[in-house]
């Protein structure tokens, strides 16, 4: 399995660590919502298709990466740098 | 000044090894710069630290991943986003930068007793490199002055092209003798000198 990392380019899976799934997202760390953090720790949606992960590039430049991973073929349909994916979510939450 | 100590003393042995039947196809060096720098730009700072590098050095680098310069004293390229190493032959660079490079643009850390940087040279340099890492090192797509971050199995290397037919390695210093011996069983098929 190759990834293509946006700045170093295709490289191995072995250069890579998988950071978990991308679909959750943390309650204010400030909630004290039972029900919504044991969904955020526990609940997964366990895909058999395409499933949004994160993964580090930890043998490379180290950057984060958000991708969309066919967990059926192991394609790749998308790569990009996780922080400029969250940056334009919480910008986009924010408007 | 303090006498540089190389952590490869235990197992430099100059001079060819290995199949000499068709030549030297590698030189390995260590290049031993005086100054190893690394400097991380803050989000949206990049283009900030690309001008102090080159008021600074001036080097100018390209604005592209693994964008980098090399000359016969100086080296800098890009690693990371936002990332960079400089080099220079001379002492006191980390100082000097941490002057030049605001702390709203960035980090300035010293690695120069953190690394050891090996060059490897000659006609079989990018075939031998090939061996150890899965990244294309030909020269179209891996032109003179650019770098790339990978590793070797569990041992990190920055490698940047610094001539058509030489690389120069930067690898953590505590891993730099394993990583020097098993480089010098890879050259051992096509000819090596360590000089």
């Amino acid at each position: 399995m190759l990834i293509t990392c946006p700045y170093c380019g295709p490289r191995d899976v072995s250069e890579y660590s998988y950071q978990g799934d991308a679909n959750r997202r943390r309650p204010d760390p400030a909630s004290t919502d039972q029900a919504a953090w044991n969904a955020y720790v526990y609940d997964r949606v366990n895909t058999a298709g395409d499933h949004k992960e994160y993964w580090q590039h930890s043998a490379g430049c180290r950057v984060h990466l958000a991708v969309t991973r066919n967990t059926l073929t192991h394609k790749i349909s998308s790569v990009a740098i996780a922080r400029d994916v969250v940056v334009a979510e919480r910008k986009e939450a924010a408007q | 000044m303090v006498e540089m100590l190389s952590p490869l003393a235990p197992v430099w042995r100059p001079g060819p090894h290995g199949d000499l039947s068709a030549g030297i196809g590698v030189v390995m060096s260590e290049t031993q710069p005086g100054s190893i720098v690394q400097l991380a730009a803050w989000p949206g700072e990049t283009a900030g630290m690309l001008a102090a590098i080159d008021g600074h050095t001036g080097l100018s680098l390209p604005d592209i991943p693994g964008g980098g310069v090399s000359t016969e004293t100086k080296a800098a390229f890009g690693f990371a986003p936002g990332k960079f190493l400089v080099v220079d032959e001379a002492e006191g660079l980390a100082e000097s930068l941490s002057e030049a490079i605001p702390a709203s643009l960035g980090t300035v850390t010293d690695l120069s007793h953190g690394r050891t940087a090996l060059r490897l040279a000659g006609p079989k340099a990018e075939w031998v490199l090939a061996k150890f890492f899965a990244v294309d090192f030909s020269l179209p797509v891996f032109p003179v002055g650019k770098a790339v971050s990978t590793g070797h199995h569990d041992i990190f290397a920055l490698i940047q092209r610094t001539a058509p037919d030489a690389f120069d390695l930067y690898i953590y210093r505590s891993y730099a003798r394993a990583f020097w011996t098993a480089l010098g069983h890879a050259c051992e098929e096509v000819g090596y000198e360590v000089r």
